[in-house]
């Protein structure tokens, strides 16, 4: 029986020639990861485990992004915890204050994962990697720990959900859309357990700073990974930033998919996921008057430097909403140095906007931009649930970096298009 | 592995947000945790839950992100077994991991009440609602993750080279 790209990388990494889904199996790992919310019980968990050393110092990356800069006596102490434990374990990719990004953004453009390969993170959205044709999915912090040991992780083999996308995005429409999009038609878990297989001739239209995008949000549809076919792009892209020799995988003309979905991605359009659940997505037809007090630009799902180049060109000559405040995120340093010589965090600091360090802040609701009982943001990020940004009775819509910044100009959630010809 | 308790309700899609707030996720301690337990969706549930009561819920509990902080919350609380239609899969694997007993059956997720008292016999696939009598099936765990349930959790079946 033919197989799906994820279960031919999944049958590699466990050394046999055929899985099927449904099966569980022991699979080897290219790289295990972790940040500073779920690395300090990983590293309690290893310490449990007996194991004195880790399987591979080079394969194995730990990022500070959650709360750094510490934020508090308690997250710099996790951080301290996970210092400590990559100086003692020779760890190379070990990622903090000053050479960090957010992790998603980061291994990427370090050049951290290729194609081919199985990765683990522990973070759920690890399943960004899949834009570069990897195997990846979040887990918890016992399976980085126990990753960590011995370079394994335990897997049910997924069915697959084929996404065939024909055409190609008008402009202002990102991955960002692309992705809503899916979740809407999908539902929160219309993925679940499942793998997200993306094909097609409208597939490689896309920039990797959309297959990124679109990728990290697999798991918002409660999916395995979401994967994209390599091609052309993915080569360049893994070639500009050293990454190491691809191993490419395709599907099997007669893999098995539990469904397929076909999207004309020039029938796309903006489109806003309004709260408390990134399924519960509306078009500008059907979105009325919303003012918002806060507009955040970042996170691991649209921090890149296509993002902030999209916003830079809308608010350029313009000015943030009065009362609304607008927070830009470049997600690595590589990202921010670049933005700065592009001249956009000029551009942003002029209109309004509050220019942060990369780090996930207001994201997850840590820091920097949390939001007060009954304020409203429109942000790039990736979940809208209760409280994600503050407190438990504040609003998070999600949408892409141009409906972010136009929103930021009007102070109401606001199309492009209504910004850019007004 | 035999469960008997009260049975706390939600529904669909409670996720890792409500289940454990990211403010608090600058600490690892599973009391601590457990304090704040539900708080964005039950601010009572920490005051009012106790030793064994089970948890019953909807669609994709657990949806979100994957910090085990919790499942640990839950089990620190004192929960003892959670029934879901389903659970939202890194959730899923991290409970298994921990050894917190969680089990898949949308027909006893749908019937059961707050505050019903259940008894499970899940090694033979049995739920029981002992308030109305009703009794539901679900299928046993795959071999494999019961062997890592068996030994105590992941780290364990590692450190006891049951997995290497
Ligand atoms: S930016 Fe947000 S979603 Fe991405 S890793 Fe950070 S907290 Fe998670």
């Amino acid at each position: 029986m033919g197989m799906t790209m994820t279960q031919k990388i999944l049958a590699a990494h466990a050394g046999v020639r055929q899985v099927q889904a449904g099966e569980l199996i022991l699979a080897s790992l290219d790289r295990v990861l972790g940040n500073d919310i779920t690395s300090p019980v990983a590293i309690r968990a290893f310490e449990k485990l007996g194991a004195a050393k880790v399987f591979d110092t080079d394969k194995i990356t730990m990022v500070m992004d959650h709360f750094v800069p510490n934020k508090d006596i308690k997250a710099a102490e996790q951080c301290k915890m996970c210092r400590d434990f990559c100086t003692q374990q020779q760890i190379t990719h070990f990622y903090d204050a000053g050479r960090m990004g957010i992790e998603h953004a980061l291994l990427p453009e370090q050049g951290l994962v290729t194609a081919g390969d199985a990765v683990i993170g522990a973070d759920s959205h690890t399943c960004t990697y899949g834009a570069l044709g990897a195997f990846s999915t979040g887990v918890g912090s016992t399976d980085m720990a126990c990753g960590m040991a011995i370079g394994k992780a335990w897997f049910k083999v997924p069915s697959a959900i084929r996404i065939n996308l024909t055409g190609r995005l008008n402009r202002f429409v990102s991955g960002k859309d692309v992705i809503l999009h899916i979740i809407g038609k999908l539902g929160v878990d219309g993925a679940l357990y499942r793998s997200m297989e993306f094909t097609g001739a409208g597939m490689h239209t896309l920039s990797m700073s959309d297959r990124l995008c679109i990728a990290n949000m697999a798991i918002e549809a409660g999916a395995k990974n979401g994967i994209f076919e390599v091609d052309d792009i993915t080569l360049t892209y893994l070639r500009e930033h050293g990454a190491a020799e691809p191993r490419i995988y395709q599907a099997d003309s007669d893999a098995v998919y539990e469904e397929t979905l076909s999207i004309d991605l020039s029938a796309i359009k903006p489109t806003v996921a309004f709260p408390h659940l990134p399924e519960n997505t509306k078009t500008f037809d059907e979105i009325g008057e919303i003012p918002v007090d806060q507009v955040v630009i970042g996170s691991c799902t649209n921090g890149r430097l296509e993002d902030l180049e999209i916003a830079a060109e809308i608010l350029k000559g313009r000015t943030c909403a009065k009362n609304v405040r607008v927070i830009v995120i470049p997600a690595t340093q590589q990202i921010y140095l670049d933005a700065m010589e592009k001249g956009l965090l000029r551009i942003f600091v002029e209109s309004g906007a509050v220019v942060s360090t990369p780090t996930c802040g207001p994201c997850l609701g840590g820091y920097m931009g949390i939001l007060a009982a009954g304020e409203r943001a429109v942000t790039t990020t990736n979940r809208n649930f209760v409280g994600r940004m503050g407190h438990p009775e504040s609003e998070v819509y999600l949408a892409s970096p141009a409906v972010a910044a136009a929103s930021a100009v009007t102070g109401r959630i606001s199309s492009p298009e209504e910004v850019m010809n007004a | 592995m035999k469960y008997e308790g009260n049975v706390i309700r939600y529904g669909d899609n409670v996720d890792t947000d409500v289940i454990i707030p990211a403010r608090y996720l600058n600490t690892s301690d599973p009391k601590e945790l457990a304090a704040h337990c539900m708080e964005d969706l039950d601010a009572g549930f920490a005051g009012r839950v106790q030793a064994g009561d089970i948890l019953v819920a909807g669609q994709n509990f657990g949806c979100g992100s994957s910090r085990e902080h919790a499942p640990i919350a839950i089990k620190a609380s004192g929960v003892s077994l959670v029934i879901a239609a389903s659970f939202a899969r890194i959730f899923y694997r991290n409970a298994i991991n921990i050894g917190l007993a969680i089990v898949e059956c949308p027909e006893a997720a749908a019937a059961i009440s707050d505050g019903d008292r259940v008894e499970t016999d899940l090694d033979r696939g049995i739920l029981h609602d002992l308030t109305t009598g009703a009794e539901f099936r679900t299928a046993p765990f795959p071999a494999f993750v019961q062997q890592i349930i068996e030994n105590g959790g992941l780290t364990a079946a590692i450190a006891k080279g049951v997995i290497q």
